[in-house]
């Protein structure tokens, strides 16, 4: 670099100065939900019920989450979440709400709802930020007491700042466990938000129903502001299988991650470091890697240069490896989802199908769909669609989202459904899942996933395989109805009929004469018939 | 008015019982899964051309109404109510209008959002099949349509004792009615009978006086001559001994109407024998009219689209049908349908009026009957 510019730049150090990731945060609430007072209390709301869903499970619990909301000024709220997870330690529990980018699972390769770490914290920030109040948090383990600490951000450290820390005795009033619901473990957090309570499409009630039909082992309950209670029942004791940790696959790993890695690496060799550090990645496989880029196996990982990195990383692509494990997924399931749909829709019809895991550059990813059809599903012009990834529900960005073009390539009405343009119309809901531990979303905000071929290929033939089964479910009804339609006329045909044929016949009884007719028209009728 | 007895009444009468017999006995029969009754087919692919006879005649081909074939049940239904209903019409000796007897059947059926018959085209329908059913025709079981068509002419009819005189009918002429089978021709002057498409030309010839000084009997078919108009010319001919001639547009409908009064129609095929008069003769419009009276100003532009040209439709599409029709292969027929293609017009009989009012009375009819200058 020319001296000349290098002195330019120290010149003007002076304005520059180290930017807080809670200070940037904060000047960007946008990106993590916060964009206006009806939006931001669903994302607290979401943050604060994804982490319980994703605690409560971790630990084998079934979910009981209750949010409680109350109007107390002019567009602000008091927002409280209680969970009965395993609880938080002492230690932890003020990092957890007082610092961004604090968690337990960004480091994991492992599906869970929230990842980076932002979700709570952010939310505790937008509570001081719009209200100037800080957030109270109780938790409690088993066999411990009950911690309370109110906390708030010091957003240019980006550390908590701790105003309350006490135990709270099971005999006081603000003991938790007092109130309505069961409390032996488990977190509650309280705060203060500028935000606008509404009902519709868009709203903290649409939000939690979402989550309630693809968490139908949470049991999730709901108290409005003007004091009306909803509660999503539990209708499932059986928890999804866990999803496990894996380690990153070799062809969808990004260069910066494997620089980080091999700086990290206490690997002798590049061999160990490919075999010990990547998932699938066998001595063969590896020997195989280095020698198409044209590298020492024996050389030492953190000797290698950044164009070496980049070279094996190439290198690695021709190299055929096996794909990875897929237990780090964990899909709902056809049984749960056919659960959640009944209970919250209460459809006359349910398909759901569960695809095989499959591999997308390197990061495994699984889809699911269902179709919920009729019942109390009233019919509105058009379908009402359903995202979710990692059984999170997605409420914005629809049209920019891979399961809208999805839908959008299904030829419905081959499956006997009516369609207006590329979308299917009736009293249907569709409900489309990604499970993956890197969902590729469009944006930071996560509202919308990427329109990637291979995921919506996936999630076609899913919607094709469930459409399949709707459809022959409709053919089958509309028979039925043909057959009834058909034993109505003739019945009530076989009425006009018999005076006329006595009239004809000169004889014969007319009321013996229908009896005859109707036995015909009964024998025939098959409500069966296919 | 007294009742009226038919000839027929006492056979027409064992046909129905026959028919409802028939049905009784499917139901008394435990090995009977429905009730079925066999119609003629009526359709197109049964109707053949009898060329010895110069007239359509049905061919044997029957179909079976089935009562739980949901495609037939309804006209099930609905035939077996007019049939017990024309029944009781020949037991108490009336006769009533097919309109009349629709609304007498005509009301919702218990139990579903539909009527026993939603118009009057279901009915008459039904009366033709029970026509075919049971041999019995429309007059035989008391039924009568609108009377269609009038005529004017040197001719006396007895119609139930009361004698008219169609020369002195005024400007109206005798309406005709559908059943005109107990006419009796008390008297006839005429020479022939010209039958006319449309009312319009016999009002034109009546003032010309035409059925006087030619003898004629006019009739007016306004378009697609009736039941009653095929039957009436078919027995005047029949009994009067007196020449047909057909005067129609020069346009492929004119010339279907010609067909059908000559060889009978599609739909009532299985009474040619009775309908159908084959030496009728057609004397106009022609083609070569347009040249030989100068109506070349007065033709029209034929409808629609021609062949390979997106067509044929409309008037295209109609030429092209009536030629492949088995009873217009001759070549004076086929010859006129390509010279309509080749100059793509049409020419209607009041385009005469061009010349002068009188000019169809006093010259063109008289001049082609005279030179015997006919289609045959």
């Amino acid at each position: 670099m020319p001296n000349g510019v290098e002195e330019g730049m120290e010149a003007e150090g002076g304005d520059h100065r180290e930017i807080s990731v809670a200070e940037f945060f904060e000047k960007n609430k946008h990106l993590l939900g916060f964009e206006n007072a009806q939006k931001s209390i669903i994302t607290v709301v979401k943050e604060a019920v994804d982490n319980s869903l994703d605690a409560c499970e971790q630990d084998d619990i079934l979910p009981e989450v209750h949010v409680i909301i109350d109007e107390y000024d002019d567009e602000k709220c008091r927002v409280e979440i209680r969970d009965n997870a395993i609880g938080l330690d002492r230690e932890t529990i003020p990092k957890v709400f007082g610092k961004l980018l604090y968690g337990s699972k960004f480091h994991k390769l492992q599906q869970s709802r929230g990842q980076q770490g932002i979700g709570i914290s952010a939310s505790a920030m937008y509570a001081q930020l719009t209200t100037g109040e800080p957030v109270t948090v109780y938790s409690k383990q088993e066999g411990e007491p009950c911690h309370k600490f109110v906390v708030r951000i010091d957003t240019e450290k980006n550390e908590p700042e701790i105003l309350e820390d006490e135990i709270i005795e099971p005999e006081s009033d603000e003991f938790p466990g007092d109130k309505d619901y069961f409390f032996d473990h488990g977190t509650t957090i309280e705060m203060n938000i500028e935000a606008k309570y509404t009902r519709g499409h868009h709203s903290v009630r649409n939000y939690l129903k979402h989550t309630a039909i693809m968490n139908p082992y949470a049991r999730v309950v709901l108290k409005e502001p003007d004091g009306n209670k909803i509660e999503y029942p539990r209708v499932s004791k059986e928890l999804p299988e866990k999803p496990k940790e894996i380690k990153p696959h070799l062809h969808g790993v990004e260069l910066g991650v494997v620089l980080r890695m091999v700086d990290n690496s206490n690997a002798r060799t590049v061999s160990s470091f490919l075999q010990k550090e990547f998932t699938r990645v066998g001595r063969t496989s590896a020997e195989q890697v280095c020698e198409e880029a044209e590298i020492e196996s024996g050389r030492r990982p953190n000797t290698l240069d950044k164009d070496e990195v980049e070279d094996l990383l190439k290198a690695a692509e021709n190299v055929k490896l096996q794909s990875p494990p897929t237990d780090c997924l964990s899909p709902i399931g056809e049984d749960l989802m056919e659960k959640g749909l009944t209970k919250e829709l209460n459809p006359e019809f349910t398909e759901t199908i569960t695809r095989k895991p499959t591999v997308y550059k390197g990061n495994p990813f699984q889809v699911e769909v269902g179709l919920a059809w009729g019942g109390d599903i009233e019919d509105e012009g058009s379908f009402e669609e359903l995202r979710y990834a990692n059984k999170v529900p997605l409420l914005y960005k629809k049209s920019a989202c891979v399961t809208t073009k999805a839908i959008e390539n299904v030829s419905w009405n081959r499956y006997n459904i009516s369609q207006t343009g590329n979308r299917p119309q009736g009293p249907l809901y569709i409900s489309i899942h990604i499970a993956s531990v890197w969902v590729p979303f469009t944006s930071e905000g996560k509202e919308a996933v990427a329109n990637y071929d291979p995921i919506r290929k996936e999630m076609k033939l899913a919607l094709q395989e469930a459409g399949r089964k709707l459809g022959k479910y409709l053919k089958r009804k509309e028979r039925r109805e043909i057959q009834e339609k058909k034993k109505r006329q003739l019945t009530s045909y076989a009425k006009e009929m018999a005076p006329a044929i006595a009239a004809l016949a000169d004889e014969g009884n007319e009321a013996e004469m229908e009896d005859k007719i109707q036995q015909l028209v009964q024998n025939d009728y098959n409500p069966e018939q296919l | 008015m007294p009742k009226k007895e038919f000839e027929n009444d006492s056979k027409t009468l064992e046909q129905l019982k026959h028919l409802g017999k028939k049905i009784k006995n499917q139901l008394d029969d435990p090995e009977e899964d429905d009730l079925t009754f066999d119609t003629q087919v009526r359709s197109r692919s049964n109707v053949e051309y009898d060329e010895k006879e110069g007239r359509l005649a049905l061919g044997d081909s029957y179909s079976t109404r089935k009562f739980l074939n949901i495609s037939h049940a309804r006209k099930f239904m609905q035939t077996l109510m007019v049939a017990s209903k024309t029944k009781e019409l020949i037991e108490s000796g009336r006769t009533a209008a097919i309109r009349e007897v629709y609304y007498q059947l005509k009301h919702s059926v218990p139990g579903l959002d539909e009527n026993t018959f939603e118009d009057q085209d279901e009915s008459n329908n039904v009366v033709v099949d029970i026509e075919t059913a049971t041999g019995a025709i429309r007059e035989d079981l008391h039924l009568f349509a609108e009377k269609k068509g009038s005529l004017f002419g040197p001719v006396v009819i007895n119609d139930s004792g009361d004698e008219i005189d169609c020369m002195n009918m005024g400007t109206s002429g005798l309406a005709i009615p559908s059943i005109v089978d107990h006419y009796e021709f008390v008297e006839c002057e005429a020479d022939f009978i010209l039958l006319v498409e449309t009312s319009a030309m016999v009002n034109r010839l009546v003032e010309e006086d035409f059925h006087e000084e030619h003898n004629a009997i006019l009739i007016s078919a306004g378009g697609q001559p009736s039941r009653g108009v095929r039957r009436l010319v078919n027995i005047m001919h029949d009994r009067l001994d007196l020449p047909v001639y057909v005067f129609t547009d020069g346009d492929p409908w004119g010339y279907y109407i010609y067909s059908v009064l000559k060889s009978g129609s599609m739909s009532l095929a299985f009474q040619s024998d009775r309908l159908a008069t084959p030496d009728a003769k057609l004397i106009g419009m022609t083609m070569e009219d347009i040249e030989e009276y100068g109506l070349e100003h007065v033709t029209e532009d034929l409808k629609g689209k021609p062949e390979g040209n997106g067509g044929p439709t409309k008037d295209y599409k109609r030429i092209h049908d009536v030629m492949d029709y088995e009873w217009m292969q001759n070549d004076q027929w086929q010859n006129q349908f390509q010279k309509m293609l080749d100059k793509g017009v049409r020419v209607e009989q009041q385009a005469l009026a061009a010349n002068s009012l009188e000019f169809v009375a006093n010259t063109y009819l008289p001049e082609k009957i005279e030179n015997k200058e006919f289609l045959n």
